[in-house]
Protein backbone atom coordinates (compact mmCIF):
# COMPACT_ATOMS: atom_id res chain seq x y z
CA UNK A 1 0.00 0.00 0.00
CA UNK A 2 1.11 3.53 -0.81
CA UNK A 3 2.40 5.39 1.89
CA UNK A 4 -0.25 7.98 2.91
CA UNK A 5 0.97 11.26 2.29
CA UNK A 6 -2.05 13.26 3.40
CA UNK A 7 -1.69 14.44 7.05
CA UNK A 8 -3.32 12.74 9.54
CA UNK A 9 -6.70 11.40 9.34
CA UNK A 10 -9.94 13.26 11.32
CA UNK A 11 -13.51 11.41 11.73
CA UNK A 12 -15.84 14.24 11.23
CA UNK A 13 -19.22 14.68 13.26
CA UNK A 14 -22.10 17.65 12.42
CA UNK A 15 -24.64 18.68 14.05
CA UNK A 16 -27.46 19.72 11.64
CA UNK A 17 -29.75 21.60 14.24
CA UNK A 18 -29.16 22.69 18.19
CA UNK A 19 -29.91 19.77 19.96
CA UNK A 20 -29.45 16.92 17.69
CA UNK A 21 -26.95 14.34 17.47
CA UNK A 22 -24.04 14.57 16.09
CA UNK A 23 -23.37 12.20 13.26
CA UNK A 24 -20.68 11.12 11.43
CA UNK A 25 -20.17 12.86 8.41
CA UNK A 26 -17.08 11.28 7.18
CA UNK A 27 -13.39 12.16 7.13
CA UNK A 28 -10.78 14.61 6.51
CA UNK A 29 -6.60 14.72 6.24
CA UNK A 30 -5.23 17.43 8.53
CA UNK A 31 -2.09 18.63 10.74
CA UNK A 32 -3.52 19.37 13.63
CA UNK A 33 -6.91 20.25 15.22
CA UNK A 34 -7.75 23.40 14.00
CA UNK A 35 -6.99 22.67 10.28
CA UNK A 36 -9.16 19.54 10.70
CA UNK A 37 -11.52 21.90 11.85
CA UNK A 38 -11.28 24.41 9.07
CA UNK A 39 -10.99 21.20 6.52
CA UNK A 40 -14.10 19.62 7.79
CA UNK A 41 -16.38 23.30 7.40
CA UNK A 42 -14.80 23.41 4.02
CA UNK A 43 -15.84 19.63 2.43
CA UNK A 44 -19.32 18.75 4.92
CA UNK A 45 -20.59 22.44 5.20
CA UNK A 46 -20.70 24.58 2.01
CA UNK A 47 -24.51 24.04 1.56
CA UNK A 48 -25.81 25.31 4.89
CA UNK A 49 -25.84 21.27 6.61
CA UNK A 50 -24.96 21.79 10.23
CA UNK A 51 -24.80 24.43 13.14
CA UNK A 52 -22.16 22.41 15.18
CA UNK A 53 -18.81 20.50 13.77
CA UNK A 54 -16.81 17.81 15.56
CA UNK A 55 -13.27 16.19 14.82
CA UNK A 56 -12.09 13.36 16.41
CA UNK A 57 -8.54 11.73 15.31
CA UNK A 58 -9.38 8.49 13.43
CA UNK A 59 -6.93 6.63 16.27
CA UNK A 60 -8.71 7.82 19.45
CA UNK A 61 -11.70 5.65 17.73
CA UNK A 62 -11.95 2.08 19.10
CA UNK A 63 -13.77 0.26 16.49
CA UNK A 64 -15.58 -3.49 17.31
CA UNK A 65 -13.65 -5.99 14.89
CA UNK A 66 -16.05 -7.66 12.21
CA UNK A 67 -14.86 -11.31 13.05
CA UNK A 68 -16.82 -10.79 16.65
CA UNK A 69 -19.72 -9.87 15.26
CA UNK A 70 -21.79 -13.04 16.28
CA UNK A 71 -20.44 -12.52 19.64
CA UNK A 72 -21.61 -8.79 20.20
CA UNK A 73 -24.76 -8.29 18.28
CA UNK A 74 -26.24 -12.13 17.28
CA UNK A 75 -27.00 -12.73 21.43
CA UNK A 76 -29.77 -9.55 20.52
CA UNK A 77 -31.37 -11.10 17.52
CA UNK A 78 -32.71 -14.37 18.83
CA UNK A 79 -34.63 -12.97 21.56
CA UNK A 80 -37.81 -11.81 19.99
CA UNK A 81 -39.26 -10.61 23.59
CA UNK A 82 -36.20 -7.30 23.57
CA UNK A 83 -38.05 -6.01 20.61
CA UNK A 84 -40.99 -3.62 21.73
CA UNK A 85 -43.10 -5.59 18.83
CA UNK A 86 -42.77 -8.45 20.87
CA UNK A 87 -46.25 -7.50 22.93
CA UNK A 88 -49.30 -6.54 21.39
CA UNK A 89 -50.66 -3.40 22.14
CA UNK A 90 -53.91 -3.25 24.22
CA UNK A 91 -56.44 -1.98 22.32
CA UNK A 92 -57.85 1.25 22.88
CA UNK A 93 -54.41 2.11 24.03
CA UNK A 94 -54.32 4.81 22.07
CA UNK A 95 -50.99 6.79 24.58
CA UNK A 96 -48.85 4.47 24.33
CA UNK B 1 -11.91 70.08 -10.15
CA UNK B 2 -13.07 67.10 -10.63
CA UNK B 3 -12.67 65.56 -14.17
CA UNK B 4 -15.66 63.17 -13.40
CA UNK B 5 -18.81 63.06 -11.71
CA UNK B 6 -19.87 61.74 -8.55
CA UNK B 7 -21.90 59.23 -10.60
CA UNK B 8 -18.82 57.97 -12.68
CA UNK B 9 -16.69 57.99 -9.62
CA UNK B 10 -18.99 55.46 -8.07
CA UNK B 11 -19.02 53.29 -11.46
CA UNK B 12 -15.27 53.25 -11.27
CA UNK B 13 -15.03 52.62 -7.55
CA UNK B 14 -17.71 49.64 -8.00
CA UNK B 15 -15.59 47.87 -10.75
CA UNK B 16 -12.62 48.26 -9.50
CA UNK B 17 -14.09 46.35 -6.37
CA UNK B 18 -16.23 44.03 -8.34
CA UNK B 19 -13.36 43.30 -11.05
CA UNK B 20 -11.03 42.21 -7.60
CA UNK B 21 -13.58 40.05 -6.95
CA UNK B 22 -13.80 38.41 -10.49
CA UNK B 23 -10.22 38.15 -11.15
CA UNK B 24 -9.13 37.05 -7.86
CA UNK B 25 -12.09 33.94 -8.22
CA UNK B 26 -10.59 32.87 -11.70
CA UNK B 27 -7.04 32.50 -10.36
CA UNK B 28 -8.58 30.85 -7.32
CA UNK B 29 -10.58 28.01 -9.24
CA UNK B 30 -7.12 27.65 -11.50
CA UNK B 31 -6.73 25.15 -8.36
CA UNK B 32 -9.57 22.75 -8.68
CA UNK B 33 -8.09 19.46 -9.23
CA UNK B 34 -4.83 20.81 -8.73
CA UNK B 35 -4.34 21.69 -5.18
CA UNK B 36 -2.22 19.58 -2.81
CA UNK B 37 -4.80 17.70 -0.67
CA UNK B 38 -8.17 17.67 -1.91
CA UNK B 39 -9.73 19.40 1.52
CA UNK B 40 -7.35 22.53 -0.14
CA UNK B 41 -8.74 22.17 -3.25
CA UNK B 42 -12.34 22.17 -2.11
CA UNK B 43 -11.29 25.40 0.24
CA UNK B 44 -9.73 27.16 -2.21
CA UNK B 45 -13.13 26.77 -5.08
CA UNK B 46 -14.99 27.65 -1.99
CA UNK B 47 -13.27 30.71 -1.88
CA UNK B 48 -13.84 31.34 -5.31
CA UNK B 49 -17.45 30.82 -5.33
CA UNK B 50 -17.55 33.85 -2.50
CA UNK B 51 -15.97 35.89 -4.84
CA UNK B 52 -17.85 34.80 -7.80
CA UNK B 53 -21.13 35.82 -5.64
CA UNK B 54 -19.46 39.31 -4.48
CA UNK B 55 -18.49 40.27 -8.01
CA UNK B 56 -22.34 39.15 -9.18
CA UNK B 57 -23.46 41.85 -6.61
CA UNK B 58 -21.53 44.15 -7.18
CA UNK B 59 -20.90 44.30 -10.68
CA UNK B 60 -24.67 43.87 -11.00
CA UNK B 61 -24.75 47.22 -9.01
CA UNK B 62 -22.15 49.14 -11.36
CA UNK B 63 -24.06 48.06 -14.48
CA UNK B 64 -26.80 50.12 -12.86
CA UNK B 65 -24.62 53.56 -12.66
CA UNK B 66 -22.91 53.50 -15.95
CA UNK B 67 -23.84 55.78 -19.17
CA UNK B 68 -25.96 52.73 -20.58
CA UNK B 69 -27.44 50.14 -18.17
CA UNK B 70 -25.29 46.84 -18.00
CA UNK B 71 -25.95 43.49 -16.67
CA UNK B 72 -23.16 41.91 -14.91
CA UNK B 73 -22.13 39.49 -17.54
CA UNK B 74 -21.91 42.67 -19.83
CA UNK B 75 -19.27 44.07 -17.52
CA UNK B 76 -17.52 40.67 -16.78
CA UNK B 77 -17.22 39.46 -20.75
CA UNK B 78 -17.58 42.66 -22.75
CA UNK B 79 -14.98 45.08 -21.29
CA UNK B 80 -11.47 45.56 -22.16
CA UNK B 81 -8.14 45.30 -20.37
CA UNK B 82 -7.49 48.59 -19.84
CA UNK B 83 -10.84 49.24 -18.59
CA UNK B 84 -10.90 46.62 -15.61
CA UNK B 85 -9.34 47.91 -12.89
CA UNK B 86 -8.67 45.20 -10.30
CA UNK B 87 -5.41 45.36 -8.56
CA UNK B 88 -2.25 43.91 -10.08
CA UNK B 89 -1.61 41.58 -7.04
CA UNK B 90 -4.64 39.67 -7.99
CA UNK B 91 -3.91 39.18 -11.84
CA UNK B 92 0.06 37.82 -10.76
CA UNK B 93 -0.37 33.83 -11.78
CA UNK B 94 -1.04 31.63 -9.10
CA UNK B 95 2.67 30.18 -8.95
CA UNK B 96 3.25 27.76 -6.06
CA UNK B 97 1.36 26.52 -3.75
CA UNK B 98 2.87 28.96 -1.19
CA UNK B 99 2.79 32.05 -3.73
CA UNK B 100 -1.70 31.80 -3.68
CA UNK B 101 -1.11 31.82 0.29
CA UNK B 102 0.94 34.72 0.19
CA UNK B 103 -1.65 36.56 -1.99
CA UNK B 104 -4.37 34.91 0.23
CA UNK B 105 -3.05 36.65 2.41
CA UNK B 106 -2.07 40.12 1.76
CA UNK B 107 -5.31 40.52 0.22
CA UNK B 108 -7.70 39.17 2.59
CA UNK B 109 -6.57 40.87 5.43
CA UNK B 110 -6.68 44.03 3.06
CA UNK B 111 -10.11 43.27 2.52
CA UNK B 112 -10.92 42.64 5.89
CA UNK B 113 -10.02 45.66 7.31
CA UNK B 114 -11.62 47.37 3.73
CA UNK B 115 -15.10 46.10 3.93
CA UNK B 116 -15.42 46.38 8.00
CA UNK B 117 -15.18 50.21 6.95
CA UNK B 118 -17.41 50.02 3.88
CA UNK B 119 -19.79 48.26 6.01
CA UNK B 120 -20.58 52.70 6.76
CA UNK B 121 -20.58 53.61 3.83
CA UNK B 122 -23.53 56.28 3.07
CA UNK B 123 -24.29 54.23 0.30
CA UNK B 124 -26.61 51.85 1.16
CA UNK B 125 -25.65 49.08 -1.85
CA UNK B 126 -22.10 48.88 -1.30
CA UNK B 127 -22.66 49.04 3.10
CA UNK B 128 -24.75 45.96 2.00
CA UNK B 129 -22.56 44.17 0.08
CA UNK B 130 -19.84 44.65 2.73
CA UNK B 131 -21.64 43.61 5.90
CA UNK B 132 -22.17 39.92 3.88
CA UNK B 133 -18.99 39.86 2.43
CA UNK B 134 -17.08 40.41 5.89
CA UNK B 135 -18.30 37.44 6.96
CA UNK B 136 -16.79 35.45 4.02
CA UNK B 137 -13.28 37.51 4.07
CA UNK B 138 -12.70 36.38 7.67
CA UNK B 139 -12.83 32.69 6.70
CA UNK B 140 -10.21 33.27 3.50
CA UNK B 141 -7.99 35.77 6.32
CA UNK B 142 -7.69 32.43 9.10
CA UNK B 143 -7.15 30.28 6.41
CA UNK B 144 -4.29 32.25 4.86
CA UNK B 145 -2.77 32.97 7.81
CA UNK B 146 -2.81 29.78 9.89
CA UNK B 147 -0.89 28.60 6.36
CA UNK B 148 1.33 31.37 6.49
CA UNK B 149 2.30 30.33 9.95
CA UNK B 150 2.39 26.37 9.15
CA UNK B 151 4.72 27.04 5.69
CA UNK B 152 6.74 29.45 7.17
CA UNK B 153 7.49 27.68 10.42
CA UNK B 154 7.51 24.53 8.94
CA UNK B 155 10.34 22.58 6.77
CA UNK B 156 13.45 24.35 5.15
CA UNK B 157 11.39 23.79 1.74
CA UNK B 158 7.99 25.21 3.51
CA UNK B 159 10.06 28.39 4.54
CA UNK B 160 11.84 29.00 1.47
CA UNK B 161 9.19 28.99 -0.34
CA UNK B 162 7.08 31.00 2.06
CA UNK B 163 10.16 33.83 1.98
CA UNK B 164 10.12 33.55 -1.92
CA UNK B 165 6.42 34.13 -2.06
CA UNK B 166 6.78 37.32 0.31
CA UNK B 167 9.10 38.67 -0.79
CA UNK B 168 8.40 38.79 -4.57
CA UNK B 169 4.68 39.84 -4.30
CA UNK B 170 5.53 42.57 -1.67
CA UNK B 171 6.05 45.07 -4.75
CA UNK B 172 2.46 44.48 -5.43
CA UNK B 173 0.84 45.44 -1.99
CA UNK B 174 1.23 49.14 -2.52
CA UNK B 175 -1.22 49.48 -4.44
CA UNK B 176 -4.25 48.68 -2.87
CA UNK B 177 -3.84 51.48 -0.89
CA UNK B 178 -3.51 54.08 -3.86
CA UNK B 179 -6.28 56.88 -3.66
CA UNK B 180 -7.46 57.93 -7.14
CA UNK B 181 -9.77 60.88 -8.36
CA UNK B 182 -12.96 58.39 -7.68
CA UNK B 183 -11.96 57.68 -4.61
CA UNK B 184 -11.20 61.24 -3.29
CA UNK B 185 -14.66 62.16 -4.81
CA UNK B 186 -16.72 59.13 -2.68
CA UNK B 187 -14.69 59.69 -0.10
CA UNK B 188 -16.22 63.67 0.75
CA UNK B 189 -19.14 62.05 0.46
CA UNK B 190 -18.50 59.61 3.16
CA UNK B 191 -19.07 56.54 0.41
CA UNK B 192 -15.66 55.25 -0.15
CA UNK B 193 -13.24 54.02 2.95
CA UNK B 194 -10.63 56.22 4.26
CA UNK B 195 -6.89 54.65 2.69
CA UNK B 196 -4.24 55.93 4.93
CA UNK B 197 -5.78 54.60 8.54
CA UNK B 198 -6.59 51.07 6.64
CA UNK B 199 -2.51 50.89 5.46
CA UNK B 200 -1.17 51.33 9.30
CA UNK B 201 -4.11 48.36 10.14
CA UNK B 202 -2.45 46.46 7.43
CA UNK B 203 0.72 46.98 7.91
CA UNK B 204 0.62 45.79 12.05
CA UNK B 205 -1.44 42.75 10.83
CA UNK B 206 0.37 41.31 8.45
CA UNK B 207 4.09 42.10 10.02
CA UNK B 208 3.12 40.38 12.73
CA UNK B 209 1.85 37.37 10.99
CA UNK B 210 4.70 37.31 8.94
CA UNK B 211 7.19 37.78 12.19
CA UNK B 212 5.40 35.11 13.79
CA UNK B 213 6.04 32.90 10.55
CA UNK B 214 9.37 33.33 10.80
CA UNK B 215 9.49 35.13 7.29
CA UNK B 216 11.33 38.00 6.57
CA UNK B 217 9.51 41.34 5.41
CA UNK B 218 10.77 42.86 2.76
CA UNK B 219 11.70 46.49 2.58
CA UNK B 220 9.27 48.96 1.53
CA UNK B 221 10.98 50.09 -1.98
CA UNK B 222 9.63 50.34 -5.34
CA UNK B 223 5.67 49.57 -5.52
CA UNK B 224 4.19 48.84 -8.59
CA UNK B 225 1.05 51.16 -9.82
CA UNK B 226 -1.31 51.20 -12.83
CA UNK B 227 -4.37 49.30 -12.22
CA UNK B 228 -6.34 52.28 -11.60
CA UNK B 229 -5.35 54.03 -14.60
CA UNK B 230 -6.51 50.35 -16.47
CA UNK B 231 -2.91 49.66 -17.00
CA UNK B 232 -2.11 45.98 -15.80
CA UNK B 233 1.00 43.33 -16.18
CA UNK B 234 0.79 41.14 -19.10
CA UNK B 235 -1.17 38.33 -17.01
CA UNK B 236 -4.32 39.55 -17.04
CA UNK B 237 -4.74 39.75 -21.20
CA UNK B 238 -4.46 36.14 -20.72
CA UNK B 239 -7.03 35.90 -18.38
CA UNK B 240 -9.73 37.80 -20.37
CA UNK B 241 -8.70 35.99 -23.38
CA UNK B 242 -9.19 32.92 -21.96
CA UNK B 243 -12.51 34.11 -19.75
CA UNK B 244 -14.26 36.29 -22.64
CA UNK B 245 -13.52 33.57 -25.42
CA UNK B 246 -16.95 32.41 -25.42
CA UNK B 247 -18.92 35.73 -25.75
CA UNK B 248 -16.93 37.33 -27.91
CA UNK B 249 -17.14 34.67 -30.54
CA UNK B 250 -20.49 33.54 -30.00
CA UNK B 251 -22.07 37.17 -28.99
CA UNK B 252 -25.60 36.40 -26.80
CA UNK B 253 -24.80 32.80 -26.29
CA UNK B 254 -26.52 31.44 -23.15
CA UNK B 255 -26.68 28.00 -21.68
Amino acid sequence: MAVDSQLASWEVFMQSKPGANYIHAGGVHAADKNMALQNARDTYTRRGEGTSIWVVPTDAIVASNPDDNDMLFDPANDKVYRMPTFYTMPEGAKAI
Amino acid sequence: MNTITKQQALYKYSLRLGDNALIHSYRLSEWCSNAPILEEDLALTNFALDMIGRAQAILGYAGQLGDMEKTADDLAYRRGEREYYNNLIIEMPNGDFANTIARLLFVSVYEFYFFSELQNSSDPTLAAIAAKTLKEVKYHMAHARDWVLRLGDGTDESRSRMQAAVSALWMYTGELFETDEAAAILQDANIAVDMPPLKEKWNAIVRQILADAAIAIPADEYMQTGSSKGVHTEHLGHILSEMQYLQRTYPEAIW
